[in-house]
C-alpha cells in the first residue's frame, strides 16, 4: 500500500503545486550551471574539428534540442494515456504543459540544423530524412496543440487529445521508418551522410552534459507550465484561492 | 436474443450503402475533386507528356489524399449531427465493429470509385497502358489505410469547432507512411518495376489500421458524444 501512496498523491492539483513549486528552483538552477559548464566545454575546451572547423560547435545546441524534441513527445504520450487510463487530471495537465515546449525544442533542432546546413551542405534545406521526419514531428506538435484548442470542454479536449498523443505514438515510429527508406529508394543526389565519427571524449562530454542541463531545463519548464495549467484549470477550487492570496 | 457483434456490422454496412445510393451528388462530390486537381496539375506544371509522366504518381497521390480529406468530412459528420453516433454507442452493441462497419463502407464508396477512375486521369498525365493494375491496385489498397488512418482523426474532430481544417491537420502528419509508400508502388507500375515490395508494407499498414484504427476511433466518437 505504502509504495501507491505517491502515485495517489500524484492526482492531487495542491499537492502537485505545492511539489512543482518546490522543484523547479532546483531543477532550473541545476540546468543553468550544467548549460555554462557544457557551454564552456563545447565552445572552448573541445578542439575544433578537423574537417567542419568551428563550425561543429553547433551540435552543442542541435543534438540535445533533437533528442529532447522526441523525449517530450513520449513524455507527453505517457502523461495522455495516464491521464486516460486512470482519469487523473493532472496528467492530462501535464500532457498539455508538455505540447508547446516540445514543439519549441523541435523547431530549435529545425532552425539550428538548417544554420549548420548552409556551411556544410551549402543549402539550408535538403530533403534528408532525418530533416523531413523532425518537419513531419512539428506538424504532429502542431495538430496535437490544434486539438487542444480546438475543443472547447476541457475535458474533452483533453480526452481527446490524449487519444491523439496515443495513436501518434504507434504512428510515430512508421513515420520515422517510411522516411528513412523513401530516401534511401529514390536515391537522392546529394548524400550528405552525416556519418558517426567515432567523436573525441573533449568534444563529447560537453554534448551529453547538454543533453542533461537541457532535460532539466525542460523539467524546469514543464513544472512551471503545470503550475500555470493547474491554476488556470482550477482557478474555482479554494486550494487556488488560499494559494494565490 | 442479441445480434452478434458481425450482424450489426452487417446492418451498418446495409444502411449505409442506401443512405449513400439515396445522395449521388454526395457520393460524385470527392471523385469530381480528384479528376480536377489531377487536372490542374498540366496546366500548372507543363502539358509535356514525357514530364508529366514523371511527376505523375505524385500527381495521383497528392489528389487522391486530397480527395480522400474532403470525403472524411462525410464520414461521421451527418451520423453525430442527427443522433444517430448517439444510437449505435447506446445500442449495447460493439461500437467499434460498427465504425469498422462504417469505415469499410465509406472506403468502398470513395476509395473504390477513386481507384478505378484513376486511370483516367492517369492516361491524361501520358503513364502507359499497361501500368494501370500497379496504379488501380496502389490507389485502392492505399485509399483503404487512408480511410483507417481518418477515421481516427474524423473521430477525433466531432467535437471541435472549424472541424474540416483541423481535420486535416490531424490527418496529414500521421498519412505520410501511406503517401511514401502508396506513390512510390505507382512509380514502380509506371516505370515497369516490380511494386510487390511497396504493395507489401502498403497491406501492413493497412492490417496495423484494422487492427488498431477502428479501436481509437470508437474512442474518440465515444469522447465527442459524451
Amino acid at each position: 500500500m505504502a509504495t501507491w501512496t505517491w502515485f495517489h498523491r500524484l492526482g492531487s492539483p495542491p499537492h502537485v503545486y505545492a511539489f512543482a513549486e518546490r522543484w523547479t528552483k532546483w531543477f532550473g538552477g541545476f540546468a543553468a550551471l550544467a548549460m555554462v559548464a557544457a557551454l564552456y566545454g563545447g565552445l572552448v575546451l573541445a578542439p575544433a574539428d578537423y574537417q567542419q572547423k568551428d563550425a561543429f560547435r553547433m551540435v552543442y545546441i542541435h543534438a540535445p534540442s533533437a533528442w529532447l524534441s522526441l523525449m517530450i513527445y513520449s513524455t507527453m504520450a505517457v502523461a495522455a494515456a495516464v491521464g486516460l487510463i486512470w482519469r487523473m487530471k493532472v496528467a492530462h495537465a501535464a500532457a498539455a504543459a508538455c505540447a508547446p515546449i516540445g514543439a519549441w525544442f523541435t523547431v530549435v533542432a529545425l532552425a539550428t540544423g538548417m544554420l549548420w546546413g548552409k556551411p556544410m551542405w551549402g543549402a539550408y534545406w535538403v530533403w534528408d530524412p532525418r530533416l523531413t521526419f523532425e518537419l513531419i514531428l512539428l506538424f504532429l506538435y502542431l495538430g496535437y496543440m490544434g486539438l487542444r484548442a480546438g475543443i472547447e470542454d476541457q475535458t474533452k479536449a483533453d480526452k481527446a487529445s490524449a487519444v491523439l498523443a496515443v495513436v501518434g505514438v504507434v504512428n510515430v515510429p512508421l513515420v520515422k521508418y517510411s522516411v528513412e527508406w523513401w530516401n534511401s529508394l529514390h536515391q537522392t543526389p546529394t548524400v550528405m551522410k552525416m556519418g558517426k565519427p567515432s567523436m573525441d571524449l573533449d568534444m563529447l562530454w560537453p554534448l551529453l552534459l547538454m543533453f542533461v542541463a537541457f532535460s532539466l531545463y525542460f523539467a524546469a519548464v514543464l513544472l512551471t507550465r503545470l503550475r500555470a495549467e493547474l491554476l488556470r484549470r482550477e482557478r474555482n477550487a479554494s486550494w487556488v484561492k488560499e494559494t494565490v492570496a | 436474443m442479441k445480434t452478434s457483434p458481425l450482424a450489426a456490422a452487417g446492418l451498418v454496412v446495409v444502411r449505409d450503402l442506401r443512405l449513400a445510393f439515396r445522395k449521388p451528388s454526395q457520393l460524385m462530390q470527392p471523385l469530381v475533386f480528384f479528376l480536377i486537381v489531377a487536372t490542374l496539375f498540366p496546366l500548372s506544371l507543363t502539358p509535356e507528356m514525357s514530364r508529366l509522366r514523371d511527376a505523375a504518381p505524385g500527381v495521383l497521390w497528392i489528389s487522391a489524399l486530397l480527395s480522400s480529406l474532403l470525403a472524411l468530412e462525410f464520414l461521421f459528420r451527418e451520423d453525430a449531427m442527427d443522433g444517430t453516433l448517439e444510437q449505435f454507442a447506446l445500442s449495447g452493441q460493439s461500437l467499434t465493429w460498427m465504425l469498422f462497419a462504417k469505415t469499410c463502407t465509406h472506403w468502398l464508396f470513395t476509395g473504390v470509385p477513386l481507384a478505378l477512375a484513376a486511370p483516367v486521369a492517369a492516361a491524361a498525365l501520358g503513364v502507359p497502358g499497361e501500368a494501370m493494375w500497379g496504379v488501380v491496385a496502389s490507389l485502392a489498397l492505399g485509399s483503404f489505410a487512408l480511410s483507417l488512418v481518418g477515421a481516427v482523426s474524423a473521430g477525433l474532430t466531432l467535437g471541435a469547432r472549424r472541424g474540416g481544417v483541423l481535420l486535416s491537420l490531424l490527418t496529414l502528419p500521421l498519412a505520410v507512411p501511406i503517401l511514401i509508400f502508396g506513390a512510390r508502388a505507382t512509380e514502380l507500375a509506371i516505370t515497369g518495376g516490380d511494386l510487390a515490395g511497396p504493395m507489401y508494407l502498403l497491406g501492413a499498414i493497412a492490417v496495423l489500421g484494422v487492427t488498431l484504427a477502428p479501436l481509437a476511433a470508437a474512442a474518440a466518437v465515444r469522447i465527442g458524444l459524451e
